[in-house]
């Protein structure tokens, strides 16, 4: 710095011209009442005078004068007082020599008001010397060049200094879309725990591979026209594994397996009918069939996430398609208690630490439970996951040893996606009404790091 | 999940103590069910239809309580407060016996003409039943609860109950031409044809849903009395003769449907609930049904079924060490009466007719984890070890992904399914050369087909953010669907990446040059030899004349590049240049 100049502001008060002329001459009302004779004066010639109008009405208003309108040569004023004090005059008077503090705040601001008193502030820099102080003129650098560089100019030359509070310019970039940040993170999550991924590229699925095989009874609500997708073209499944439709076809109808099975007319066109997958278990079903095929049995962990599709009414949470998040453990002697214990490590890798666990019904696992964790922002425990182990109706007719068990649980992606981003209307979210502002805007998704953004409502 | 609705002080005057809503939250939660809402008539209104109409409308405290899906016993107070006593070991689950009664037995006589619309009829008396205002409510809303789960909408079962003491037995279950049949239906003052009531009540918010059932059907099912009286038809509605109130004391019920086994089990659970009000508490008249075959059955079946399970199965499926007594006594709580018994490893457990849902072992192991307390058993990790795999093409397909990005494109996330104009028209197509699979049962255009490539989903992005700085540039790798015979279900995804460049010049150049990079990302060099990639001139409807080329790598096609044509550009709604790349990363697995 050169020079360092510091501002000291003074007010005072100063007369207006008009102010002046009033302190030299009178105010306009004495000297009306001055240029008034004992005999009168008449109104008309009273106000050709400089001072005429305002002080007539002023000194009227005083009762100094008074006009007499039957005049035989029209309006005539006379003096009503012998003398008077011309306050006014003496107030400015005042002002003039400095002595404005005189005046009480009332009496300033009436002069000002009639425009004879103005406030000036007078601003006064105080400057001194610098630490930079320096006498030779030299322009300040704005940015290093690379001839400063190889001259070493820089050394000896000033530096304009940045303004550290504007913004940055933003890299010209790419964004990843949130949903498949979280996606990616759950992803990880699963790989960690060293489950692997099973194939869910199959949006089109038979009922067969989508119910059936799950010991979902025909006549289930769920294989309604009104929750499901089903397909005009190709509206059959081509090929079953015949041998173990007839294995599913028995339990369903008959029972075995120890069950006593629903006992119904069990259709094979039903079965047959194509639909788009209501859930990603259809993919785990395919994929613990193929494992029983494998002999001798090996245990296996698997997982998916991908998209699944309800024929559903649609809201700010909920769209005809959504992505569902699976995990399954397949082993000799797996209780509920692994379950939960393999449901507490996953979500603790989430971030939720505070679980516990509700009886539920599910058509294809029993025994069932739903996964509750605290949630601070709604002071209450709120649902975030479906699990249970497998009924022995599905998987023993696919041919898995019986005292295997298989557990698992869901999930969907875009509620904790939602609550992650704050994001109350799935629309912003997912599909093409996306904003794409938002989009490259978020931030990194660390599932276990952080707080989320503020939680607002529509996250229960 | 079916929701019930009960008094809140009625409930816990049956259940013999208050809680506080908390207090009975936890109860529920324990138990398996939910307490979804407190609630009052008063408020139910004033939220559907505003503070005015709720005037006067009872504030008597409600909870709505969901009940999971399969427990049919506890859709009603009678069944709720039944289940928690015997939970808290406040009382014994109530033995239910069939009788034949001193007199008479009910005779149901089902005709053949039945056979081929609603074959099956089951039928039993509640004898000397004592109503009151709120068990007839509840009688009644336990029929609808039932109507609308386990039956199906009254598709596979439907429900009538009739005042036995205006009727005269036997009764005959038939099926008749709907011009033939006539009566005065429940609280009608006059009588009409089946054919008329089908027309009446094509505008009644509550009956027009169940009319399709036998809409277009010959012969309507119809049940008589002996003097000619009709007491229903099935599964529409009852007749007014024999209409039940708070004051009748011998109620008969008939269920027909489609379904047996449900029929039967609906008829237990119906007279399982409401026999605790007859004379003889939990007692159930018994009626004979005869069948076209001339074989005749008496129901209701009220069977109890024994099954043995060893306590050690039950303790390796829960993950407990509980005694055999112990679990006897946790399943004893669940309404599944149990002793040890043989070796003192076995348990015999007694399955009651209310509980239709159990069916096998698994079903037992759940009933006794949760009288255990599944939040009291141990956690543990399964021991074996995994080595994890990710799926390849998923593999791919994230590494992908972030090098877009890098290479400065957005990331969109497009809906699977969409309109026929969506990957047609609007691409200047047939929709018979996409190979869609079609939907057959959409509620609006959205969801008509499953997408045939990503484009229409990323130009649609594009039109709903119009407002963003220029250049737009968007890239999606997600599954497009096309029909496929080679496939088990005639269909098939294949794994597209698609790009976009929207600005107020083409950016072939730029488009191009984001293919070379991923060309380069996958190892694929330029130039036809050796594996690598070129693009040749080609054509496409989509694309503007002379500025379309296919992609040509590793000697298959694996899409197409160029500018958009303004066709294309307009009927998305778009007003700027645009140029596209959509490839099958497949080949690169």
């Amino acid at each position: 710095m050169i020079i360092e100049a510091e501002l000291r502001s003074t007010k005072r008060w100063e007369l207006t011209a008009e102010g002046e002329e009033i302190a030299r001459e009178g105010s306009h009302e004495a000297r009306v009442f001055r240029s008034i004779p004992p005999e009168g004066l008449a109104q008309s010639e009273l106000m050709r005078l400089p001072s005429g109008k305002v002080g007539f009405s002023k000194a009227m208003s005083n009762k100094w004068i008074r006009v007499d309108k039957s005049a035989a040569d029209g309006p005539r004023v006379f003096r009503v007082v012998d003398s008077v004090e011309d306050e006014v005059q003496r107030r400015l008077q005042l002002v003039q020599g400095g002595q404005a503090e005189k005046l009480g705040e009332k009496e300033r601001s009436e002069l000002r008001k009639r425009k004879l008193l103005t406030e000036v502030t007078l601003k006064t820099y105080w400057v001194s010397k610098g630490s930079a102080f320096s006498t030779s003129i030299s322009k300040q650098e704005t940015e290093l060049s690379p001839e400063m560089i190889s001259s070493g100019s820089w050394r000896d030359r000033p530096f304009k200094p940045y303004n550290f509070l504007a913004h940055g310019v933003l890299p010209d970039s790419g964004h990843l879309h949130p949903l498949l940040k979280v996606r990616t993170q759950f992803r990880q999550i699963f790989l960690e725990m060293g489950f692997t991924e099973m194939p869910t590229d199959n949006f089109i699925e038979s009922s067969f591979w989508n119910f059936d095989a799950l010991f979902q009874p025909q006549q289930h609500p769920a294989r309604d026209q009104h929750d499901t997708f089903f397909l005009r073209d190709p509206a059959e499944a081509l090929q079953l594994p015949m041998d173990y439709v007839h294995r599913v076809k028995r339990t369903h109808s008959q029972g075995g397996y120890g069950s006593q099975g629903y006992k119904y007319n069990w259709k094979l066109e039903e079965a047959r009918k194509n639909l788009l997958r209501t859930h990603t278990t259809s993919a785990s079903a395919r994929a613990l069939y193929r494992l029983a095929q494998k002999k001798p049995f090996t245990p296996a962990k698997y997982f998916s996430i991908d998209r699944v599709f309800r024929n559903e009414t649609l809201d700010a949470t909920h769209l005809a398609e959504f992505h569902q998040i699976e995990g399954v453990v397949a082993d000799h002697g797996l209780t509920l208690g692994h379950l939960m214990g393999v449901l507490r490590e996953f979500f603790t890798k989430l971030g939720i630490t505070q679980l516990r666990f509700k009886p539920a019904y599910n058509p294809y696992t029993e025994p069932s439970m739903e996964v509750f964790s605290y949630h601070q922002g709604l002071r209450k425990w709120v649902e975030v996951g479906n699990s249970g182990i497998f009924r022995p109706e599905m998987l023993l007719p696919m041919g898995l040893p019986e005292n295997v068990s298989v557990i698992a649980w869901g999930l969907s992606l875009e509620r904790p996606t939602m609550i992650k981003y704050g994001i109350n209307n799935i629309r912003e979210l997912v599909g093409h009404k996306v904003n794409l502002q938002m989009v490259y805007d978020s931030p990194l998704c660390r599932l276990d790091a952080e707080p989320g953004p503020p939680r607002t409502q529509g996250t229960a | 999940m079916p929701t019930v609705s009960v008094k809140r002080d009625l409930l816990f005057r049956a259940l013999g103590r208050t809680y506080t809503d908390e207090e009975f939250d936890e109860l529920c939660f324990e138990f398996g069910l939910e307490l979804d809402e407190i609630t009052s008539e008063k408020e139910i209104i004033s939220k559907e239809q505003g503070n005015e109409k709720a005037e006067g409308a009872s504030d008597v405290v409600l909870y709505k309580i969901d009940v999971p899906a399969n427990r049919y016993d506890l859709l009603c107070l009678e069944g709720l407060v039944r289940g928690l006593q015997v939970f808290k070991e406040r009382i014994k689950a109530p033995v239910y016996k069939r009788v034949t009664p001193n007199g008479e037995i009910q005779k149901l006589i089902i005709t053949e003409e039945t056979a081929r619309i609603r074959p099956y009829a089951v039928a039993a008396v509640l004898r000397n039943i004592k109503f009151t205002k709120d068990r007839y409510d509840s009688f009644i809303e336990l029929q609808e609860k039932l109507h609308q789960n386990i039956c199906r909408k009254r598709a596979l079962v439907a429900i009538g109950t009739h005042d036995l003491d205006t009727l005269s037995g036997p009764f005959t279950y038939t099926a008749k031409r709907p011009s033939d049949i006539k009566f005065k239906p429940l609280n009608k003052t006059k009588e009409y044809t089946a054919c008329e009531l089908m027309n009446i009540y094509k505008t009644d918010n509550h009956l027009k849903h169940y009319l399709h059932i036998i809409e277009n059907k010959p012969l309507f099912p119809v049940i008589y009395d002996s003097n000619g009286v009709v007491l229903s038809m099935p599964p529409i509605i009852n007749g007014n003769h024999s209409k039940i109130t708070v004051n009748t004391r011998n109620v008969f019920i008939e269920c027909t449907g489609t379904d047996f086994t449900k029929a039967k089990i609906v008829l237990d659970v119906i007279v399982t609930m409401f026999s605790e009000y007859c004379e003889n508490p939990f007692m159930v008249e018994a009626a004979e049904v005869v069948f076209p075959n001339g074989k005749s059955y008496i129901f209701p079946e009220l069977a109890y079924r024994k099954e043995i399970v060893r306590a050690d199965l039950i303790n390796k499926k829960v993950g407990i060490r509980e005694t055999p007594e112990n679990i006897a006594k946790l399943l004893t709580r669940m309404h599944l009466k149990s002793e040890v018994i043989g070796d003192g490893n076995q348990i015999e457990i007694e399955i009651p007719p209310t509980r239709a849902d159990v069916i096998h072992a698994c079903d037992i192991v759940e009933d006794a984890a949760i009288a255990y307390g599944y939040n009291n058993i141990q956690m543990a990790l399964p021991k074996t070890y995994t080595i994890a795999n990710q799926f390849p093409l998923n593999k791919l397909t994230e590494l992908l992904r972030y090098d877009m990005a890098a290479a400065g494109f957005t990331e969109a996330l497009t809906f699977a399914l969409c309109s026929q104009e969506d990957i047609a028209d609007k691409l200047g197509l047939d929709i018979s050369a996409t190979k869609a699979v079609h939907i057959s049962n959409p509620k609006t255009a959205e969801f008509q087909v499953a997408r045939t490539t990503l484009l229409p989903g990323l130009l649609k992005t594009i039109a709903a953010n119009r407002k963003m700085p220029l250049p737009l540039k968007l890239f999606e790798i997600s599954d497009i669907v096309v029909k496929d015979s080679s496939r088990d279900v005639g269909a098939r995804n294949y794994r597209h990446l698609c790009a976009v460049y929207y600005n107020k010049n083409p950016g072939f150049e730029i488009i191009h040059g984001l293919l070379d990079r991923i060309m380069q990302l996958l190892n694929v060099p330029p130039g036809e030899k050796k594996g690598g990639y070129v693009i040749k001139a080609s054509e496409g409807a989509a694309f503007f004349p002379g500025r379309c080329a296919e992609i040509l790598a590793r000697g298959q096609s694996i899409g197409k590049l160029g500018v958009l044509h303004p066709d294309v550009i307009t009927k998305f709604e778009l007003t700027m240049p645009c140029s596209s790349l959509e490839i099958n990363i497949e080949p690169f697995l």
